[in-house]
């Protein structure tokens, strides 16, 4: 019993061995190291000292902040409508969909749609607000990161409703409350740990976004994710790249840590 | 205020996509009193509590509460507080919370609230529980809780819907008291929706036996168990013997190829009818003085009593229960009296029956 466990198991610990705890150790080993290769605690106080850097941080948990906010908004009611609706699992599968396709190849797409001569401007000449400069600015950013996240806010908070017992809004109507009221009593705290995993999965990737600020963002807004990959591909300082990548794994803790703490207080939501 | 009728069903059908879930239902429940609604499951018995309720909408016919239409008055409109199944607590909130849900919609005070959450809680003996979580109560807990959160909002009806199903047989006896106990106490309408037929006659004041969504027959416990209008009720509601028979004569009734004294009438004479015997209205004696002579087949303990099955020589299946053994494989003779004869008509609607009681008892 016990040996076939442990056979089962293997390939799964293999995978975390290789691709995770290694490669987290080499980024922490590496983060103590300048760009001559000597032994030093230099880059972390360079970090936290420099403004340039913290700058840098701010914007990313700004933007992140902005882009998770902005995908919860859109999300949570869509989720909610879906757990609604009669077809579910067509119209989930639709939302899905998107996710099948290259991250580059939507950003090409939205390349295509934003600029100067995209759809978008034409549209606006024809309703005669004239063309105007989209691609390249935050709101395109952020417009195009919200809609790549946008199936991996839904998923959760979709499983969530799902696994509401209907009775409990019976319930809750049954003892006067109406629509809004249940919805704000039962069903929206009840749904919270689809919101806060919805929230884990999209902030943490949306702190370290690279490629879209370069190909949407126009290299106008500079994350943590921009600055990882300049260090490694362009200046090759790889003990900086390192201690970035460092911050965003503690952060990432920290998210985590936040977002899962209630939970624990709050006893196991299950039955 | 007694007597009055508080709600009251008007032909009333159910229909889903294709299914007749209730066929043109007409009752009238009268205040003050514990309802039960017996019926095996999918005999639309949740249905009805579910349209009294407001979580659905009848196909047909009108719901009357306290002599208003409440056909669209929504579920939160409405009177009347339930009791479910898997009790439905919140799950994020604790005792207290779960049992203030209604009072804080209503916005009542935090002191009012206070005290009447402690005054329900204490009525089903919950006393210092507020701070649970739901997870860390047993299943009589929560039942408890689940009563407790109803009654907060203080309801002219309260529905409960199979809510003993779920606890042990311990536990449900209990609770069986303590329902009666509370509904008598509180003098509120008690809905009590159960299959267990039991469960029915310990409680109840009124019973609406229903099958395939029809209500079969009503009456008191008593009515019901001794006078069963047909095999349907029969059969559910207690062990019965049941064979063929034909109706003599007015007190007079042929079964088994011989010919009883009994203390039903009203029929056509020669007229086929349904016999009902009790098992725990037969006594075993010798076959020279019994009534029906059997043969002992087979034998089960069960505790208070013994389970005898016998078979007659046209092969009818007798179920005694004694409190003596009986040997397997003997003669016995099967000793009854005349009113333990209840005679039913084949295919005789609750009125007839009623009717017909009445004709001749009267005489």
């Amino acid at each position: 019993m016990k040996k076939s466990k442990w056979f089962y198991s293997t390939p799964y610990y293999l995978w975390l061995l290789f691709f995770v705890i290694t490669p987290v150790v080499m980024i922490f080993y590496q983060s103590f190291f300048n760009i001559e290769g000597n032994f030093t605690f230099e880059n972390y106080q360079i970090y936290f000292t420099s403004g340039t850097y913290l700058k840098m941080t701010l914007n990313s948990v700004w933007y992140a902040f902005l882009i998770t906010l902005i995908t919860l908004i859109i999300s949570y009611p869509t989720a909610y409508l879906l757990s609604k609706t009669k077809h579910k699992q067509l119209w989930l599968m639709l939302i899905v969909l998107p996710t099948w396709v290259n991250l580059l190849l939507k950003a090409y797409a939205f390349i295509g749609i934003f600029s100067t001569h995209g759809g978008v401007n034409h549209f606006l000449e024809f309703i005669g607000i004239g063309s105007r400069q989209i691609l390249f600015t935050d709101f395109s950013f952020i417009f195009v990161a919200a809609y790549i996240e946008i199936p991996f806010m839904i998923m959760p908070i979709f499983n969530s409703l799902e696994e509401l017992d209907p009775s409990l809004i019976s319930a809750s109507r049954d003892l006067g409350a109406n629509s809004f009221e249940t919805f704000r009593r039962v069903i929206f705290p009840l749904s919270l740990n689809g919101v806060k995993s919805g929230v884990q999965s999209v902030f943490i990737p949306a702190l370290s976004l690279f490629m879209l600020t370069r190909l949407i963002g126009g290299n106008r807004v500079i994350t943590l994710g921009t600055a990882i990959e300049e260090h490694f591909l362009v200046t090759q300082n790889w003990g900086m790249g390192s201690t970035i990548g460092v911050v965003l794994i503690v952060a990432m803790f920290i998210i985590m840590r936040l977002t899962n703490e209630k939970k624990r207080k709050g006893g196991p939501l299950s039955k | 205020m007694a007597n009055q009728t508080i709600i009251a069903f008007e032909n009333v059908s159910k229909q889903y996509d294709e299914d007749l879930v209730l066929k043109d239902i007409n009752f009238e429940i009268e205040q003050g009193k514990f309802y039960t609604l017996l019926g095996p499951s999918g005999c639309g018995k949740t249905t009805i509590l579910r349209l009294i309720a407001g979580f659905t909408e009848a196909t047909q016919g009108n719901i009357y509460f306290e002599k208003k239409r409440i056909n669209d008055i929504p579920a939160n409109k409405r009177k009347v507080n339930t009791v479910f199944q898997d009790y439905a607590l919140f799950p994020h909130l604790n005792v207290f919370e779960n049992v203030a849900f209604g009072l804080r919609i209503k916005k009542m005070s935090k002191q009012a609230i206070a005290i009447k959450v402690k005054e329900v809680l204490r009525l089903v003996q919950l006393d210092c529980f507020e701070d649970r979580e739901i997870s860390e109560m047993s299943g009589g807990q929560r039942q408890r809780v689940a009563i407790a959160r109803a009654l907060a909002n203080e309801p002219d009806v309260l529905l409960l819907d199979e809510p003993l199903s779920a606890l042990d047989l311990k536990l449900r006896t209990n609770m069986q008291y303590e329902l009666r106990e509370l509904q008598q106490r509180l003098g509120i309408t008690f809905i009590f929706v159960t299959h267990d037929q039991e469960e029915a006659l310990a409680m109840s004041d009124e019973i609406f036996v229903m099958n395939a969504g029809q209500v079969i027959q009503s009456g008191t416990p008593v009515d019901i168990y001794d006078e069963p209008i047909n095999r349907f009720v029969a059969d559910f509601i207690g062990e019965s013997n049941i064979v063929e028979g034909n109706m003599l004569a007015d007190n007079q009734v042929e079964f088994v190829g011989q010919s009883f004294e009994c203390v039903d009438g009203g029929m056509r004479r020669n007229e086929p009818v349904e016999v009902v015997l009790r098992p725990e209205d037969l006594t075993i004696t010798s076959p020279e003085r019994g009534k029906l002579v059997v043969e002992v087949d087979t034998q089960l303990f069960r505790g208070v009593h013994y389970e005898i099955i016998c078979y007659d020589q046209a092969g009818n299946e007798w179920m005694v229960h004694s409190t003596k053994k009986a040997k397997v494989g003997s003669k016995v003779g099967l000793f009854f009296e005349p009113e333990d004869i209840h005679v039913m008509r084949f295919n005789e609607t609750e009125e007839e029956f009623d009717a017909r009681l009445e004709s001749y008892e009267e005489e």
